[in-house]
C-alpha cells in the first residue's frame, strides 16, 4: 500500500525567498526531501484487509457531469477505481451517419458544450479537406478568433469549477463575470451563446457585426488583468499548493502511453501541442508559446491551462490586428448557400439554394481524419464520403475520453478527497466522453 | 528539478518548421515514408498503400497487425509512440469488408499515419489488440467493440463501455442497426423497468462488496465462475 507523498521541491511557487514552502503542511526529514506521512502514533490502528466500496455519482457535483467511478477504499486510501460513463450516451456518431455534412455542425455545438465553436471549427475543417476547399483568409483568421475565444471559455469553467472542488469560491465568480462577456461577444456575432453551430463547409454562418472587433480589443486588454488577479489568489495559495502539488503525477512516458493529449499531457513535460506539430487555420504563423510542466501533477495542470488563457490572448491579439478585408465564404454555389435576396430574385441562384438545402454538397470518395488542440487535448474528426452528401462513418476522437481512461492509474493510493481534486484537473466534459 | 516552462516549439522533431497543407489533392501526393519503410521490411503483409488528401492509408493483413504496430512503435526510425485513435468503419455497401482503423502518430518525427486492416463479414470480426502496446487503446477498443462487435484478441477487459452491460440490441454502429434501436419505445422502456439495479453493479465491483453474500443465487454462482460483466 503507497502512502501518500508530498513533494518538496516545487516545480514553481509556492516557494519563499529561500526556497523553502511556504506553510505548507509537509513532512521532511532534515535533508528537506519529501518522507511519507505516516499517521500520528496511537490515533488509530491499520484497518487491514477492511476494503469499503463507495460509489461516487453518476449524480454528484464534483464528477463534473454524469460520471461514475466506484471506489475501493482502504480507509481513506484508494485502492482500486472502477469508472464507469455512458450515462449520457446520445449515438452522435449513428445520427451523422443520417445527416448532411452543415446539418450535423449542430451535433458538434453538443458534445463539448464548453466548447461548442472549437468544435464548429473543428468539424468544418474535417469536412473541408474532405470536399478539397480552401477557405478564404478572413475566415482563416475569423476561425482562429472563435477557436481561441472558445478556449478561454472552457478554461474559464474548467478553473472556477476546479477552484470550487478545492474549495475555494471567490475565483470561480470571477471567472464566470469573464466569460460573460465572452458569451455577449458571441451571441453578438452568431445569436446564440451555448449552442453556436457558427461555421458552415466552406466558410461561417455569419461574418462579424460592424463594432464587433471593438468589443474584443476591449476583452483582451483587460482580461489579462483578471488572470493575475486569480493568480494571485490562487498561485502561491498555500492551501491551493498544499491540496494539487503531488497528486496524479503521469510522466511523460506514460502520459504519451496512455494517449493523454492537451494540457494533461503538456503538464508531464511533453510539449505536444497541435496547433505547433501538425498545424491548422495557418497557426505556424502566430507567435506565441507552449506552456509545459515538468512533474505531470494536478499543480502544474493548473499552471499549464493558465498560461494557455495568457497564450489564447496573444493570438486572439494577433489575430485581431491581421483581420483581412474580404469575404469569408468561398465562392462556390454547390457548397455555399446564395444570400438570401438572391435566392428570391434569381432563377440560377434559387435552383443552387434548393440543391444545397434539399441535396446537400457531396464530397468526392474519401476520406479524412483532422485534428485540432482543443482546451482538452486532440480532438478528431475522422470522415469517410462514399461520394453521397451524407457520411459512412463519422468518427469524434474525444480527448477527454482518452484522458478520462487513466484516471485509475492517477487516483490509485491517493486520498478520497484527493480523487475529486484529479478528476477535476483533467477537464472532463461527459458530453464528449459518452456523445 | 527544472521549474515549470513556457517553450516556444513543438516536440523539437527535426526538419523543416509543419505548417499547414495546402491545396491538397483527392488522390496521390507525396507519402508518409514509413509506408515505404513498411512495404520493404513486411512485404506482403501490407496488401497496398495509398495517398487520401495528403494522409498516408496503409492497409495490413488483418493477421499481422500487431506485429506491424509494434514495429512503428518499437523501431527508432519510425517511433510511431502516440496512438490518437482506434475505430472501424462499416461500409452501405454490403460487400465491402468492415475496416478497423488506426490513427498513429509519432511526436519525434511529426508523422501521421493511418493503417487499415479488414476484416470480411460472414466471418467473425476478430482482430489483435494494441493494449500492450499503447495502453491508451483501453477504452478505445472496448468502444469499438460496444459499437461494432469487433472482438480484440489480448484485451484483458473487454466489456461494453457506452451501452449498458445487460445491452442485448446488438450494435449500434453498424450498419444492419436501425437508427431508432430494434425494439419499439414501448419495449424499451419494459426493458428498461425490468433491469435488475444490482446489474449495474459489474461482477468485479460486486466481488469485492460487503453485500457479496447477500447477492442473488444465480449472481454469485456466476461471480464464483470468474464471471466479468454482469446481468
Amino acid at each position: 500500500m503507497s502512502k501518500r507523498t508530498v513533494e518538496v521541491e516545487l516545480s514553481t511557487s509556492g516557494l519563499d525567498r529561500h526556497g523553502k514552502p511556504q506553510r505548507i503542511p509537509l513532512v521532511t526529514n532534515d535533508g528537506g526531501t519529501a518522507v511519507a506521512l505516516e499517521p500520528p502514533p496511537g490515533i488509530e490502528p491499520d484497518l487491514d484487509g477492511e476494503h469499503m466500496l463507495i460509489n461516487i455519482g453518476p449524480q454528484h457535483p464534483a464528477t463534473h457531469g454524469v460520471l461514475r467511478l466506484v471506489l475501493e477504499l482502504d480507509g481513506e486510501t484508494v485502492v482500486r477505481c472502477i469508472p464507469h460513463i455512458g450515462y449520457l450516451h446520445c449515438g452522435f456518431e449513428k445520427i451523422g451517419e443520417y445527416r448532411q455534412y452543415n446539418q450535423i455542425i449542430c451535433w458538434t455545438d453538443r458534445e463539448d458544450y464548453l466548447n461548442s465553436l472549437g468544435n464548429n471549427v473543428a468539424f468544418a475543417l474535417g469536412a473541408e479537406r474532405l470536399f478539397g476547399i480552401e477557405i478564404t483568409e478572413r475566415c482563416k483568421v475569423l476561425r482562429v478568433i472563435a477557436a481561441e475565444l472558445s478556449r478561454i471559455m472552457s478554461h474559464l469553467v474548467w478553473l472556477g469549477t476546479f477552484c470550487i472542488d478545492i474549495g475555494a469560491f471567490t475565483p470561480f465568480l470571477w471567472a464566470f463575470q469573464r466569460r460573460e462577456e465572452i458569451y455577449r461577444l458571441i451571441e453578438k456575432w452568431v445569436g446564440a451563446r451555448l449552442t453556436t453551430s457558427a461555421t458552415r463547409v466552406g466558410g461561417m454562418a455569419a461574418d462579424i457585426p460592424s463594432g464587433w472587433m471593438d468589443g474584443l480589443n476591449r476583452f483582451t486588454h483587460t482580461f489579462p488583468h483578471t488572470l493575475d488577479e486569480i493568480d494571485r489568489v490562487l498561485t502561491k495559495n498555500a492551501i491551493w499548493v498544499g491540496r494539487t502539488v503531488g497528486l496524479g503525477v503521469m510522466n511523460p512516458t506514460e502520459a504519451v502511453n496512455w494517449g493523454l493529449s492537451g494540457p494533461m499531457l503538456r503538464a508531464s513535460g511533453v510539449a505536444y501541442d497541435v496547433r505547433k506539430d501538425f498545424p491548422y487555420l495557418d497557426y505556424e504563423t502566430y507567435d506565441f508559446d507552449v506552456p509545459v510542466g515538468t512533474s505531470g501533477d494536478v499543480y502544474d495542470r493548473y499552471l499549464v491551462r493558465f498560461e494557455e488563457m495568457r497564450q489564447s490572448v496573444r493570438i486572439l491579439i494577433q489575430a485581431a490586428e491581421r483581420l483581412p478585408a474580404g469575404p469569408v465564404n468561398i465562392d462556390d454555389p454547390r457548397t455555399i448557400l446564395p444570400p438570401k435576396s438572391k435566392a428570391t430574385s434569381e432563377m440560377e441562384s434559387m435552383i443552387h439554394h434548393f440543391k444545397v438545402v434539399m441535396e446537400g454538397p457531396r464530397p468526392p470518395i474519401g476520406e479524412s481524419y483532422v485534428a485540432v488542440e482543443s482546451p482538452k487535448g486532440e480532438k478528431g474528426y475522422y470522415m469517410v464520403s462514399d461520394g453521397t452528401s451524407k457520411p459512412v462513418r463519422w468518427r469524434i476522437r474525444p480527448p477527454s475520453f482518452v484522458n478520462l481512461a487513466a484516471i485509475p492509474k492517477m487516483v490509485e493510493g491517493h486520498l478520497l478527497s484527493d480523487v475529486i481534486a484529479i478528476n477535476a484537473s483533467i477537464d472532463i466534459v461527459m458530453g464528449e466522453i459518452d456523445r | 528539478m527544472t521549474p515549470f516552462q513556457v517553450v516556444d516549439t513543438g516536440t523539437g522533431a527535426p526538419g523543416p518548421a509543419p505548417a499547414t497543407p495546402r491545396n491538397l489533392p483527392n488522390r496521390g501526393g507525396e507519402a508518409n515514408p514509413s509506408a515505404k519503410a513498411l512495404q520493404d521490411r513486411f512485404g506482403a503483409a501490407i496488401k497496398r498503400a495509398e495517398v487520401v488528401w495528403g494522409e498516408t492509408v496503409v492497409f495490413v493483413d488483418s493477421a499481422s497487425v500487431s506485429e506491424v504496430i509494434r514495429w512503428l512503435h518499437d523501431d527508432a526510425s519510425q517511433q510511431y509512440d502516440y496512438l490518437s485513435d482506434v475505430t472501424a468503419v462499416e461500409y452501405r455497401d454490403a460487400d465491402v469488408p468492415i475496416e478497423v482503423v488506426w490513427h498513429l502518430r509519432s511526436l519525434p518525427f511529426r508523422r501521421f499515419l493511418r493503417v487499415k486492416a479488414e476484416l470480411q463479414k460472414g466471418q467473425p470480426l476478430e482482430i489483435d489488440s494494441v493494449y500492450d502496446i499503447y495502453r491508451g487503446a483501453d477504452w478505445l477498443e472496448r468502444e469499438c467493440y460496444d459499437m461494432f462487435g469487433i472482438q480484440f484478441k489480448g484485451h484483458p477487459d473487454l466489456r461494453r463501455i457506452l451501452m449498458w452491460e445487460s445491452y442485448k440490441e446488438g450494435f449500434p454502429l453498424r450498419k444492419d442497426f436501425p437508427l431508432r434501436g430494434r425494439f419499439s419505445r414501448s419495449e424499451q422502456l419494459r426493458q428498461a423497468l425490468a433491469q435488475n439495479p444490482e446489474a449495474r453493479y459489474s461482477m468485479e465491483e460486486l466481488s469485492i462488496a460487503d453485500a457479496f453474500a447477500e447477492l442473488p443465487e444465480d449472481m454469485r454462482e456466476r461471480l464464483t465462475k470468474g464471471e466479468r460483466t454482469g446481468e
